[in-house]
């Protein structure tokens, strides 16, 4: 029994309680360039979860192996708690494609209808109108998709991935082609299948919309896990702006205690670890005060998702170029 | 099997929506008018019945290579555009991600090529029957089994096209398929010539080029099934019939259509593999 076999998750015969996507040690290759090396992540049911990572990092090759679109060289994967090889792992699947394309020759409730027939979902005419309206194509029904703009070919899309009672939602950039009204309603969208219990793997390049609406965030860099856990996980660390006059030795050690310093003239900003408590600022400002430090301003701050994001990368490129650098020594 | 059905109706709806039943219709209608003009004026210009029949039986014949010719045309560069213009174009991508196989989008969409090209070259060529009945007075001997045949061919050529396009672009599935099913068709008339002149090695190449793309082979047992059979004879006694490439001498072997069939499977089964393995 392999490693992956031993940490897979008893999903066999367990249905419901199985997370909703769970892959390990996935590998792809496409010629000389190694797009996606040894990934590894789950879902849980019901929760929505960013994939987030520069263009070239493998988020889309990774979706599309979940999805049974491109056959991995290695790794193991379950939909729904049933093997991504057997195509009915996808019955309860919807997906937006980064390349949303819909049959111009065909009006858009005909394209709805396509995807229930082919989900072999019983999901009733009515249904598949109220799914159009809520992506906004309620007067548009009729027409044929070829007349579509962008925006609104993607708002198909989004449609042809909510038709068929999904309890699994895959959306590859799903507001790239939207306007800012638009991205609201994707938000709103992702929030209300969050209420109703649908899993959602969210693909997207805006972070502050990832940000919004994800429990969990998974940063791929080059094809590999880079950093994942949730948003609390990974922007834990918080920040205090202080700015301060007749700062001593003492002040300053004191502040070295607490955590990494900043200086900008009379503003330290200190980095506060998530595992500092409740009273680890009035400690602080207490502790300077008695040191004879003049506290004018305590500003609390919180790095954000970006922030995170490009601090992982960055750490990444430094640690490949001193590997690259060190053999030379 | 549903799956299968909902595809091959989509895609004969897109050839519908497309305007492409349209397009053939339109050309049909013109092609059955022409024709039925010149055989009218052929049949004023007999002097004995055999002479009728046999002008009959060769011109209904090189019609009836029109019309397979614009099945085989109209199939291959369908098959392109359907196939691997869907997986180039990313709209297969939401379709595949459905719980459904590869090869059953691969038969869905095979299955209404062969629909469409078969109901085309059904109805065109009993239309051209009819016409020429009504012209000439000539019926076929077989008209069914020509129809049918022609219909075979026209399953090879786009059998051959879809696993083309499952590895190369759309266009050039559509190039190579309609250059390979001339190349043997030029091919056969050769080797009709050979076999006329008594030249063995020249004789081999229609044979050899029958056995590896059926197309010729079934076109040949369709003329077979469409001309007069005394009309063989008329020409030095059927020795010199083979050099004709509108008349056919002897009818189709069930070995061969044996073999037809094996091919077509064959064709179909590395299509899927090929189309199952990639990455879309």
């Amino acid at each position: 029994m392999t490693a992956a076999e031993l940490a897979a998750p008893a999903v066999a015969s367990a249905g419901a309680s199985s997370p909703a996507v769970w892959c390990s040690a996935l590998r792809k290759r496409y010629g000389k360039q190694q797009a996606v090396a040894d990934v590894s992540l789950e879902v849980a049911r019901g929760a929505v979860v960013g994939l987030l990572g520069p263009n070239g990092a493998g988020k889309t090759s990774v979706i599309k192996m979940l999805l049974g679109l491109v056959r991995p060289d290695a790794g193991e994967v379950l939909l729904l708690g049933r093997p991504a090889s057997d195509p009915s792992a996808r019955t309860r699947v919807g997906y937006l494609p980064e390349l949303f394309r819909y049959q111009p020759w065909l009006s858009a409730a005909e394209v709805l209808t396509l995807h229930v027939r082919l989900s072999g979902a019983d999901v009733s005419t009515q249904e598949q109108r109220e799914c159009l309206d809520l992506v906004g194509l309620s007067e548009r029904t009729g027409d044929r998709v070829g007349g579509f703009s962008k925006g609104m070919q993607q708002r198909l899309g989004l449609a042809v991935a909510l038709v068929a009672r999904p309890e699994l939602v895959v959306l590859d950039e799903p507001t790239s082609a939207l306007d800012p009204l638009g991205r609201v309603d994707v938000r709103d969208i992702v929030l209300s299948l969050k209420q109703r219990g649908v899993a959602v793997l969210l693909n997207s390049h805006l972070i502050g919309e990832v940000e919004r609406v994800c429990d969990q965030v998974v940063i791929l860099d080059r094809g590999r896990v880079a950093a994942s856990g949730s948003l609390v996980e990974l922007l834990g660390q918080r920040e205090l702006r202080l700015h301060l006059t007749h700062v001593s030795a003492d002040a300053e050690a004191r502040l070295a205690r607490t955590g990494p310093v900043q200086r900008e003239g009379e503003w330290f900003t200190v980095s506060l670890s998530s595992a500092d408590g409740e009273s680890a600022v009035p400690d602080l400002v207490r502790d300077l005060a008695v040191l004879d430090t003049q506290v004018h301003a305590v500003e609390p701050a919180r790095i954000t998702l970006e922030e995170r994001l490009l601090g992982i990368l960055r750490d990444g490129a430094d640690a490949r170029a001193q590997t690259v650098t060190e053999p030379s020594r | 099997m549903s799956t299968v059905l909902t595809l091959a109706a989509l895609t004969l709806r897109e050839a519908s929506r497309r305007r492409v039943l349209l397009a053939l219709g339109a050309m049909t209608a013109v092609l059955l008018t022409l024709s039925a003009w010149g055989f009218s004026r052929l049949a004023d210009e007999a002097v004995t019945t055999g002479e009728a029949r046999l002008t009959a039986s060769i011109v209904l014949n090189l019609v009836m290579f029109g019309y397979s010719l614009i099945a085989a045309l109209g199939t291959a560069f369908l098959a392109g555009p359907t196939l691997a213009g869907e997986t180039e174009s990313g709209l297969a991508l939401s379709v595949l991600a459905r719980p459904i196989r590869r090869a059953q989008f691969l038969a869905g969409k095979w299955l209404g090529l062969v629909a469409f090209g078969s109901g085309f070259v059904a109805l065109a060529g009993l239309a051209q029957c009819a016409v020429v009945y009504a012209t000439v007075g000539y019926w076929p001997p077989d008209p069914l089994t020509g129809v049918a045949l022609l219909a075979a061919q026209t399953t090879v050529l786009l059998t051959l096209a879809v696993l083309l396009s499952t590895v190369i672009s759309p266009m050039a599935s559509g190039v190579v398929a309609v250059g390979l099913f001339c190349t043997t068709w030029v091919a056969g008339v050769v080797g009709g010539l050979g076999t006329a002149v008594g030249n063995e090695a020249v004789a081999r190449v229609g044979s050899v080029s029958r056995m590896l793309l059926p197309t010729d082979g079934l076109w040949r047992g369709a003329m077979h099934a469409f001309q007069d059979p005394t009309s063989i004879v008329e020409i030095s006694g059927g020795a010199e019939a083979e050099a004709f490439p509108f008349l056919s001498v002897a009818p189709l072997t069930l070995g061969y259509l044996a073999w037809a069939v094996v091919w077509v499977a064959m064709v179909w089964g590395v299509a899927a593999m090929s189309f199952g393995r990639k990455d879309l």
